[in-house]
């Protein structure tokens, strides 16, 4: 089967799509498995679910998003990724859901404030982590059989060295932003921003280490198909990716400018999904040695021509939109959180 | 256990009562947003500070049910892939479409004015404060809309055609699938549901503090908006419930017959309420109008409809298992949440009525009713829901009179072959506990709010409790712990 310029497009735009949720509500799942350590006594607490306060919605909706846009362009892909990965998705689900509930509550119910604050730290930990084993899972290859479905182990069999590896790899990137985030959020100086500055550094050197393991382990032990045509691109990904690290790095240890830190290292994040997609490239899960069902690709996993085109069509007339959306919420939420900011809590 | 150890069973257990679950909380933000939106209008003209208040109380209600809503709505989409992968492999090319066009053309607007109304309230201007309130609203309306789209094709499946393999459904026309026969009818008659259901909680809320003599002028205004968007509404509901009717009889033959308990071809008698005898495939009432479904469907009082006993005949609906049909399940409900519009239309009539010039105020009786009354659009709105899904049983997706040949799928091939009953129970369990939590914890949550009433913005801001240690670590709280000493 010839790719056609849709199944490209659209193949392409999941990757964005992916890459816009491992972005924004990377920094808040970051946030999130930081708080514990990172936020003493209840002001501070209440200063870093502040920070993501007005913002941590709009960017989940970023995961439904590519949800709903890979059921709809790529619905064979949907179909064995949510189903064959059915106890994770079920355990990222529950981590999503009650970690809305605490960052909303929180506030709200003193009296239930500790459950809350687990729930937030639980809620944003287990998502953060099992993202990645997800991304390990699809990209080292699942045993499917000839319907499509995922004829391994429920949930133990997607645990391998090497999923565990990406899982972790996604953690340090997701704490990482977090960091950043919160070193760009809180009052300064203040002991709060302190800590979460100081933490940038070995969360960055702990990705930068994992990144090269899983690069390293991918290429000698996975060996995967890639596409020759796309090997300029990736090494021009790789790059980035650690070249955002090292600028983000720089302005860590400068101890200044702290949106620049945040910015270099959310677009090494977007690089590592562009080194992703063009490593995976066409495919959406990719077939096990011992798999019966072929690999889903972009060619033999799509929706009519028509479907495609009417998605662009929608794509078009909404992600304008929401960029101008994010523009105008981030823009009113500029600067650090004060005072004032917290007498919502 | 047979139950136990059948993964489509347990599947659709799962899709309906997390379904069930969700839509406790999407009515209520829905319906709320309206008289959120309204009341910051209010606002806008009066620039009164207690009318200021009574916004900031419902963007509370609202913002702790919506997160619900949101987070029992993920359960949604994902469970479309994780529990039916073989159903989303037969309508991906049509269904999945409007999931993404939800999230991408109404979550997001909705999510991000959200943040505005709880955040933003001195850091924006009046005007775009009061435009993210109705922002809000419309997003909501919009992810409605969209949901509906999807459903009703799940309904009267159009725009498509079975592949050349048989294995899928593929979208032939865009705008005649969206646009799908019941989509109008039935998107209008949930909504009106919904906005309902947000006044009759507006309106339960001021006959609380009615009752207990507590922010009177708030109680009064509340019970209007309550009352005027009750009574337009219940009005409307008239007519969207009409048109939701004459399609299931156009379009769901089989539906038709298990909401009127009909096992042979007849002009359809109606019936206020009554007990489907099934063994003897009758309906069990002491009183019924002949004719009388037949009347509201067609216009006419004897046009026939075939009964379920010839529609299990007839090639189409072969499927239909007559003797296995939940029908008086779907007869009890369509009948309940009809009942229910009628204790809807007695309680917002009365409302309209004494509110004026207060008379309310000393009928105890009332206010009583109008505090119970969200249980009737609640109820209403649930029997409603599950006498579209168990009335298009045993089909997903419903082959409908007019829809495209082949285009029909059996629920039980729609399930993820990959999924066993363990993990289903396992999953179960784990909804079971989550979902206890959250209504725990929004009962909690609400009725602290409602305890607190809508306080003028005036009031000192709440500081956290033992933060006195940490105000002073934290640097910037230096000023805060200055104007304390």
């Amino acid at each position: 089967m010839e790719l056609t310029f849709f199944q490209g497009l659209w193949f392409m735009l999941i990757f964005v799509l992916i890459a816009g949720y491992f972005v924004l509500d990377g920094f808040d799942l970051g946030s999130g498995v930081l708080y514990p350590f990172v936020a003493k006594g209840d002001t501070e607490k209440a200063v870093v679910r502040r920070s993501i306060g007005p913002v941590w919605d709009g960017n989940e909706v970023w995961l439904l998003t590519a949800g709903g846009a890979l059921f709809a362009a790529f619905p064979a892909a949907y179909a064995t990724t949510f189903s064959g990965f059915y106890l994770a998705i079920m355990l990222v689900l529950f981590g999503l859901i009650v970690r809305a509930v605490s960052l909303e509550y929180r506030g709200h119910d003193p009296k239930w404030g500790r459950l809350w604050d687990g729930c937030f730290f639980v809620g944003s930990l287990v998502p953060a982590l099992l993202f990645g084993v997800a991304v390990g899972n699809v990209f080292a290859g699942i045993p499917m059989d000839a319907n499509g479905d995922y004829s391994g182990f429920p949930l133990l069999g997607l645990i391998s060295p090497f999923t565990l590896l990406c899982g972790l790899l996604g953690l340090a990137m997701f704490m990482a932003q977090g960091a950043a985030w919160l070193s760009l959020k809180a009052p300064k100086p203040s002991d709060l921003q302190a800590r979460a500055a100081k933490l940038r550094l070995p969360l960055q050197i702990a990705a930068v280490v994992l990144f090269a393991l899983v690069s390293v382990y991918a290429l000698a032990v996975i060996q995967p198909a890639m596409d020759p045509a796309l090997g300029a691109l990736r090494w021009v990904f790789a790059v980035l990716v650690l070249a955002g690290i090292g600028v983000s790095l720089f302005f860590s240890l400068k101890k200044q400018c702290d949106l620049g830190a945040f910015i270099a290292q959310s677009a090494s994040a977007f690089m590592l999904v562009g080194l992703l997609a063009t490593s995976m490239f066409p495919n959406f899960v990719v077939a096990s040695a011992e798999s019966v069902g072929a690999s889903l690709t972009a060619m033999n996993a799509s929706s009519s021509e028509l479907t495609l085109m009417w998605m662009t069509i929608i794509t078009c007339v909404g992600l304008p939109l929401v960029l101008l959306y994010h523009v105008i919420i981030y823009r009113t939420f500029r600067g650090r959180v004060s005072d004032e900011d917290l007498a919502h809590y | 256990m047979d139950f136990l150890s059948d993964p489509v069973l347990l599947a659709r257990v799962q899709f309906a009562c997390t379904a069930a679950y969700h839509f406790f909380f999407v009515p209520l933000t829905i319906g709320l947003g309206l008289i959120l939106a309204i009341n910051e209008t209010r606002y806008y003209r009066s620039r009164n500070e207690h009318d200021a208040a009574a916004t900031t109380f419902w963007v509370k209600i609202f913002t702790a049910t919506f997160v619900i809503g949101v987070a029992t709505g993920i359960t949604m989409e994902f469970s479309f892939g994780t529990n039916w992968a073989d159903y989303s492999r037969f309508v991906g090319d049509i269904f999945g479409a409007p999931l993404a066009a939800e999230a991408l053309l109404a979550f997001f607007l909705e999510s991000v004015f959200l943040g505005i109304l709880l955040f933003g309230r001195k850091r924006v201007s009046a005007k775009f404060y009061l435009v993210s309130a109705w922002l809000v609203w419309l997003g909501s309306c919009l992810s409605a809309l969209w949901i509906l789209i999807a459903n009703s094709w799940m309904q009267t499946p159009a725009g498509a055609e079975l592949a050349a393999d048989g294995s899928k459904a593929v979208i032939t026309d865009f705008f005649a699938a969206a646009f799908n026969p019941s989509l109008l009818a039935r998107y209008s008659h949930v909504v009106v549901a919904l906005l309902i259901m947000g006044a009759f909680v507006a309106m339960a809320v001021a006959a609380w503090y009615l009752l207990k003599g507590r922010h009177q002028d708030f109680a009064m205004k509340t019970l209007k908006i309550g009352a005027v968007v009750g009574i337009v509404t219940t009005v409307v509901m008239l007519g969207t419930a009409h048109s939701s009717a004459v399609v299931v009889s156009e379009e769901q033959p089989t539906k038709l017959a298990m909401m009127e308990g009909m096992y042979e071809g007849e002009a359809p008698d109606l019936y206020l309420f009554g007990w489907v005898d099934e063994e003897n495939q009758q309906v069990v009432t002491p009183f019924s109008i002949p004719g009388g479904t037949s009347f509201l469907a067609t216009g006419t009082w004897d046009t026939e409809f075939q009964g379920l006993n010839d529609l299990a005949k007839s090639e189409q609906y072969g499927a239909l298992d007559v003797e296995g049909a939940p029908v008086n399940f779907v007869f009890q409900t369509y009948h309940l949440m009809v009942a229910m519009f009628g204790l809807i239309a007695i309680t917002v009539f009365l409302a309209l009525l004494f509110q004026r010039k207060g008379k309310i105020k000393s009928m105890k009786w009332l206010q009583r009713l109008i505090v119970v009354s969200p249980v009737f659009p609640l109820l209403a709105i649930q029997c409603g829901w599950f006498t579209a899904e168990l009335g298009r049983q045993p089909w997903v997706v419903y082959p409908s009179a007019t829809g495209p040949e082949g285009v029909s799928l059996l629920t039980n091939e729609g399930v993820s072959q990959s999924v066993s009953n363990v993990e289903l129970l396992i999953t179960m369990t784990l909804f079971l506990l989550v979902y206890l939590l959250l209504i725990v914890a929004w009962a909690r949550v609400m009725g602290r709010f409602i305890k607190e009433g809508p306080v003028a913005s005036t009031a000192p801001a709440e500081v956290p409790a033992g933060s006195d240690e940490t105000a002073s670590a934290i640097g910037v709280s230096d000023d805060l712990a200055k104007e304390g000493e």
